[in-house]
């Protein structure tokens, strides 16, 4: 496939011509771009708890931990038609750590693929939003996961699509830290940074730990920043509740010509509500003891008087 | 329509039958992609990389990924074909091809070769006796095993019309000819290659051209054989075979595959379901690991000759 690559540079110049012909001018967004992305991220953290707390159960820590990324997605950066979730000339979503569909769900649900009342519906029998991610089943989610690792390779293989037919959509993944466990990652990264699918921009979240624990005492994960460089990425890393910031890393990445670009997410796991972030256990929470329902019950409190202020 | 050629000795290797169909494919449609993981000197692909190179990706030896690759591709609308030997694309990448592909409702065409005894100096790592079983446990995949050069050549072309999970399997060398350049088939329908009436023997792949040698010789002697290529596995010709096995005094199954989940399981469902009372024989790979050695003494060493066919219906006899 010796004709990816030398596509992925047109692309990237196309991109270089975007951004005003020059790479170094940074584009920052104005205050009221930031707030607005705030206010979506607030809607969409004050969303996922809902959902899981009406569900009982679920995926809250690594749902909490992509909220501002899907905010700066949905809210900016993103190519879609909410009314038309297969418009062909979409950007791609491909949430790989598909047990964070909740967060999707109440992103896609804020900008309007479907009522919120749906996000009520979560895990229930005939339901439209499973707890990991059916393509099949849900308008705007892009690709099914679950099954972790696979979602790399499809993100690939979409870039690989968009360079052959000479497209000049982005596909945005988003890995998991614990996810980078399963080898399948790696070989898609491997295809991603040789054949420099610029196209595709490798989000990680590192939120630091997976459902028995910290990354770091289950399989220590080690500087993954420096591993995606080893692998051939252009790397960035972010912190993670940063609008702003994932903003200007995907400017940056979309600037870059002549090799595959990979973001680093410095998250939390629960991140955005305290009583979670402490949590130890925070893969998936059950809202079954009196204590986790009134913390849920007061960050949704705080939440809301968050949104009334920046609305 | 088919019609039968077995005089014409002049056989061409059966890897070339996918590459020929895929080129010509290529030629007709700018959405047909194919995918190797590094084996398109065996399989012959590098062939197409070479006539169609944007329309050639070799993945490495990462056969999960090619499948996800495979998937992506299908999301963007094109028709992805994808190579490796046999065990590499069932067992290796089951979750991928089921979640990924099935699941998700993309489509995958995959070319498995040297299934079985064909496997020969590559040995028991390399051997597939069970890829059938895996692959008829996917909701709606299709399932063929190949009996010749102009049926592989018709398989490939039409899964490109298809959507969803198509599996073939074949050995990538040269194997006798059945079937008349230009016949037409027909995926779920089994073809019948000679009317008996005594024994009805339902054969796949490449052991078509060994049933029809046993059917042959057992003529001779006195025993009138039918013989059925069931190409298609899944989905099953229910149909024929209930239709078929009228007033016949048995029936073998013969594959070059476990007799754990093949041909011979899916014929037993049929016959056990529709209460038959009529004895089925099958002749497969009788729960064993594969090795190595040259094809002919593993299709010997495995019970998969026509002399196995012959003598057991020569047994009923008795």
């Amino acid at each position: 496939m010796a004709d990816i690559a030398g596509l992925a540079r047109n692309n990237s110049a196309d991109a270089v011509m975007m951004t005003n012909g020059n790479e170094e001018d940074e584009i920052i967004m104005n205050e009221k771009e930031i707030k607005k992305l705030k206010l979506l991220s607030a809607k969409i953290r004050l969303d996922v708890l809902k959902c899981i707390k009406k569900c009982g159960y679920g995926h809250l820590g690594g749902s909490l931990s992509i909220v501002e990324l899907l905010s700066v997605l949905y809210g900016k950066q993103l190519r879609y038609d909410a009314k038309n979730p297969q418009w062909k000339e979409r950007d791609f979503v491909i949430l790989s750590k598909g047990h964070a569909g909740p967060a999707l769900y109440s992103a896609l649900a804020n900008v309007g693929f479907f009522g919120k009342d749906w996000l009520l519906t979560l895990n229930e029998n005939g339901t439209k939003l499973p707890s990991h991610l059916d393509r099949v089943k849900t308008p705007g989610v892009d690709m099914t996961a679950g099954s972790l690792g696979q979602g790399a390779s499809i993100a690939a293989g979409i870039a690989a699509g968009f360079k052959l037919k000479k497209n000049a959509q982005f596909v945005y993944l988003i890995a998991g830290d614990g996810e980078l466990n399963e080898g399948q990652c790696w070989e898609a990264f491997q295809f991603i940074a040789h054949n420099k699918l610029n196209n595709c921009i490798a989000f990680i979240d590192e939120n630091k730990k997976q459902l028995d624990g910290w990354t770091k005492d289950v399989i220590n994960p080690y500087d993954i920043e420096k591993k995606m460089q080893a692998f051939g990425f252009f790397t960035k890393k972010v912190k993670a509740d940063d609008e702003s910031a994932i903003d200007e890393a995907i400017e940056k990445c979309k600037s870059v010509k002549d090799s595959a670009v990979c973001i680093i997410l410095d998250s939390i796991k629960g991140q955005g509500i305290k009583y979670f972030e402490d949590m130890m256990d925070n893969h998936s929470v059950k809202f079954n003891t009196a204590e986790n329902i009134k913390a849920a019950d007061d960050a949704i409190e705080e939440l809301s008087a968050l949104i009334t202020r920046l609305e | 329509m088919f019609e039968l050629d077995r005089e014409n000795t002049d056989a061409s290797e059966m890897r070339m039958a996918v590459v020929s169909a895929i080129q010509d494919l290529m030629k007709i449609n700018d959405k047909v992609i194919a995918l190797e993981a590094d084996l398109g000197s065996a399989s012959g692909w590098a062939k197409i990389k070479k006539s169609n190179p944007d329309r050639f990706i070799n993945v490495g030896i990462a056969e999960a990924n090619m499948v996800g690759v495979a998937a992506g591709l299908s999301l963007i609308g094109f028709i992805p074909f994808i190579h490796s030997f046999a065990p590499f694309v069932s067992r290796r990448v089951f979750d991928q091809i089921f979640i990924s592909g099935a699941y998700s409702q993309n489509t995958i065409n995959i070319y498995a070769s040297d299934p079985g005894f064909t496997v020969a100096a590559n040995g028991g790592t390399h051997t597939t006796f069970e890829d059938i079983a895996l692959y008829r446990t996917i909701p709606d995949a299709l399932i063929c095993d190949a009996a010749d050069f102009v049926q592989m050549r018709w398989i490939i072309k039409n899964f490109a019309d298809l959507k969803g999970i198509h599996f073939v399997r074949a050995n990538r060398k040269p194997i006798a000819n059945i079937y008349k350049e230009g016949s037409e088939f027909e995926f779920g329908k089994g073809n019948i290659l000679k009317k008996g009436h005594d024994i009805l023997l339902i054969a796949a792949g490449q052991l078509v051209s060994d049933a029809l040698n046993a059917a042959e010789s057992l003529e001779k002697k006195g025993i009138s054989v039918e013989v059925i290529d069931m190409f298609c596995i899944k989905p099953l010709d229910k149909d024929l075979i209930l239709k078929e096995i009228k007033d016949k005094r048995a029936i073998i199954s013969f594959e070059n595959h476990s007799i754990i989940g093949g041909l011979g399981s899916a014929i037993a469902e049929v016959l056990a379901e529709n209460a038959c009372g009529i004895p089925l024989k099958r002749i497969g790979v009788n729960d064993r690991f594969g090795q190595v050695g040259t094809a002919d003494f593993l299709q010997k060493e495995f019970g998969l000759t026509q002399s196995v066919v012959v003598d057991f219906a020569l047994s009923l006899q008795n």
